[in-house]
């Protein structure tokens, strides 16, 4: 029978002290949490967790085995179908998920299955050495993965395991895209999570190979054609930052969140001993409301300025995860609900010195079912700000599509792919935010794992028909 | 990994490096630009392309340093190798998409200035491949500073000035420009002008001024170099442009430069403090 206790609490870094650091806010369960909260899983018959994951972990076994002390079980039960468990179980939106699907949730608090998954991830890392190498036999196929993020670590993954030979280019000097340029490192840790859990594709067999840009170094006709390769999944992710087409959004102190995040994420601009600059001045506007908009006006904060999150609907619209809401509050962030920029003001010598806002109140309910925000005509003010950083979600990179023959794509610019992966062109797979537009960690992982089946299936039938 | 084959000094502070990278120097066409970093903690510093050798698998870039970053560069050493070197990044230059036909009957100038000269070189060289004759204006200060003209003359008709007059015509680029068109008989359909931003402006003025259509390749500030972070973006005939995907040629006559100048100048007014200038007594 279940353990019927409250939800256990997990330790986090003191919001005063951690707003000024970027060591990772939550310590995560120890053992005996972990052993107590998992504890309180009722390990359901039909169990809603599983269908609400995107990658369907068996997450009442694995939680049952943490409840038996066996986490060599845990951590194989998990790596049945996810190979980032401990990158998931921090960045996951669980309370859309597993977690909101949970029983427990209906009269209680749900099991904290994210907080367990992490804690199963991280054992794994700490005992890497002691777990079994998984037994590959290798069948001849090669697919060339592009982009390693998300969707082509977990293609990459299950391709590995069923076989093929595996290689990932990967554009930037670092390996994990979004993983390693977008979400910062108190959130997610990149030396002690991302790299161990790459690592560990790596461990399957998978090659990496950094500074290749598939659509410049290379294209996709050249892999398939010149360097044999028998398929290719393109998980190439996010593109191009969009912005507002308000007056004054080219003028110096105005930066994309991929622009701000890249710098200090990537290029570790935070750290003095690293070349790359990053600027934030005495105080920042920060325009959305998604978690990307959260990374950044965390970011600045802890780089010392003033941060405001401006956003043009109301608290109960915000995008952005709950968890990563209550933390920016918590670390003296301040939101300006149903706020919507006109213009960025800016000094006589070109840099920002302000944003021009309006008041906004909600209407009717749009096409995403939200109530649209409406301005309150003259109800303008201004913010004084040294800089303003746009989180406005991305439009895809056009390297891609504009060196490839028969690729489709839609209207938005994203390639256009089925359920499964399967893009316009034979033997060309897609999946991620390449396909459908800035979207979350695991939902591109659940694209990158059907995309493998259909690869395989693709790749074994065309045996049969030669 | 990509390792420096040979290295040499073009002049103070410009250095021209052979770098290892095969799989750039197969795919290079001119006009494109690569993104390197040193070392570990070093920036992401985009440098256009100015040779490439696809037999031995080089790729040529020519650096003057300007800066922190830009000093790191020039002081590595021949053997040294580059923690990152990737590209090619950017669309090649719009001359390689004309038909044979049309492009020989071109009447191309250059206009080079500093360390753009060096980039001006694949274009004009592949233009002599493919049977055209382009005339180069190359400008400097002094002629000391004078790079990359040697290898020029061997595929281009060069016109050399200085602003100090110590070599060829004595003025700017647009004096001699307006020299060769309204002194020289000269008539030109297409220019191609790389240089420090500020050359760029007036030299498109001076094309616009006689009507002739001119690209410029510009040198913005990046991080990522492949269209994700939006540094690069320049204002192009009103429309926001990113120069590391749509560019990094653009009509000359439609770029906002004085714009394009603020932005590059963006950290050179909040620089980093580096360690090695750090003068707290904080190690004691």
């Amino acid at each position: 029978m279940a353990n019927r206790i409250p939800r256990v609490p997990v330790r986090e870094q003191d919001p005063q002290v951690r707003a000024t650091n970027f060591e990772e806010v939550c310590y995560g369960y120890n053992s005996e949490e972990a052993t107590l909260e998992a504890s309180r899983c009722l390990n359901c018959k039909n169990p809603r967790c599983v269908s609400s994951c995107p990658v369907h972990i068996n997450i009442p076994e694995f939680i049952r085995h943490i409840a038996e002390g066996d986490l060599k079980s845990a951590a194989a039960t998990i790596a049945a179908d996810s190979s980032l468990p401990s990158v998931c179980g921090r960045v996951c939106p669980q309370e859309s998920q597993c977690e909101g699907s949970c029983v427990l949730g209906i009269k209680s608090e749900s099991v904290a299955i994210g907080k367990l998954e992490r804690f199963v991830g991280d054992w794994a890392i700490a005992n890497s050495g002691d777990l079994p190498k998984p037994e590959i036999i290798s069948n001849g196929k090669k697919v060339a993965i592009v982009g390693s993020g998300p969707a082509g670590l977990a293609c990459a993954s299950d391709l590995a395991r069923l076989g093929y030979e595996v290689k990932i280019f990967e554009a930037l000097h670092e390996v994990g895209g979004v993983l390693v340029y977008g979400i910062p490192e108190f959130r997610l840790p990149k030396e002690r999570i991302v790299a161990k859990e790459v690592d560990a594709v790596r461990r399957l067999g998978v090659e990496i190979e950094t500074d290749v840009i598939v659509g410049r170094t290379m294209t996709i006709d050249d892999l398939l054609d010149n360097q044999g390769y028998d398929a290719v999944f393109i998980g190439s992710g996010a593109g191009l930052p969009r912005f507002m087409g308000i007056d004054g959004e080219n003028l110096n102190g105005v930066f994309s969140a991929n622009e701000f995040l890249t710098r200090a994420n990537l290029m570790h601009a935070y750290d003095d001993s690293f070349d790359t600059p990053i600027y934030t001045g005495k105080k920042v506007v920060v325009v959305g409301g998604g978690n990307v908009a959260m990374d950044a006006v965390r970011t600045a904060c802890r780089l010392g300025a003033d941060s405001v999150i401006v956003y043009r609907r109301s608290e109960a619209e915000l995008p952005a995860r709950v968890e990563e809401v209550h933390h920016a509050k918590q670390e003296g962030i301040e939101f300006k609900m149903l706020t919507n920029p006109v213009r960025i003001l800016g000094d006589e010598k070109g840099w920002v010195r302000g944003i021009e806002c309006v008041e906004m109140e909600l209407g009717e309910p749009d096409e995403s079912g939200r109530r649209s925000p409406v301005k309150k005509e003259g109800s303008n003010f201004e913010i004084d700000c040294d800089v303003v950083i746009m989180a406005l979600g991305t439009s895809p990179n056009p390297l891609i599509k504009s060196t490839t023959k028969g690729l489709e794509t839609n209207r938005r610019g994203c390639i256009v792919a089925d359920e499964d992966g399967r893009t316009s062109r034979k033997g060309v797979f897609a999946g991620g935010d390449a396909v459908t537009g800035a979207a979350t960690v695991i939902l591109a992982m659940g694209a990158g794992r059907k995309a493998a089946k259909a690869i395989d299936e693709y790749l074994n039938n065309q045996v049969c028909e030669s | 990994m990509f390792e420096i084959v040979s290295k040499r000094e073009l002049a103070p502070n410009i250095v021209e490096m052979k770098v290892y990278a095969p799989r750039v120097a197969s795919s290079a066409l001119p006009g494109q630009f690569v993104i390197v970093r040193t070392d570990r903690t070093g920036e992401r510093i985009p440098l256009t392309i100015c040779d490439y050798d696809t037999d031995k698998g080089t790729v040529t870039i020519v650096t003057q340093a300007v800066g922190h970053s830009s000093r790191k560069i020039i002081d590595m050493a021949e053997g040294d190798t580059f923690a990152d070197f990737a590209g090619p990044l950017g669309c090649p230059s719009d001359l390689l998409d004309l038909p044979e036909e049309e492009l020989k009957k071109k009447r191309i100038l250059f206009v080079a200035g500093g360390v753009g000269t060096a980039p001006v070189y694949p274009q004009v060289k592949w233009l002599k491949e493919h049977g055209v004759d382009a005339d180069v204006v190359i400008g400097a200060k002094t002629k000391d500073l004078f790079t990359y003209v040697d290898e020029m003359k061997t595929v281009g008709n060069v016109y050399l000035c200085t602003d100090d007059g110590s070599e060829g015509f004595h003025g700017m680029v647009t004096g001699l420009m307006k020299d060769l068109i309204d002194n020289r008989g000269k008539e030109y359909d297409h220019c191609v002008i790389i240089g420090p931003m500020i050359m760029m402006k007036f030299a498109a003025l001076t094309t616009k001024e006689y009507g002739i259509p001119t690209v410029v390749s510009l040198n913005a500030l990046m991080v990522d170099g492949t269209g994700m972070c939006g540094a690069c973006r320049v204002t192009v005939d009103g429309q926001t442009r990113f120069t590391c995907v749509e560019g990094p040629e653009f009509d000359g006559h439609k770029v906002d430069f004085d714009e394009a100048m603020r932005r590059q100048n963006m950290y050179r007014d909040h620089k980093k403090t580096h360690p090695e200038t750090h003068n707290c007594k904080c190690n004691g």
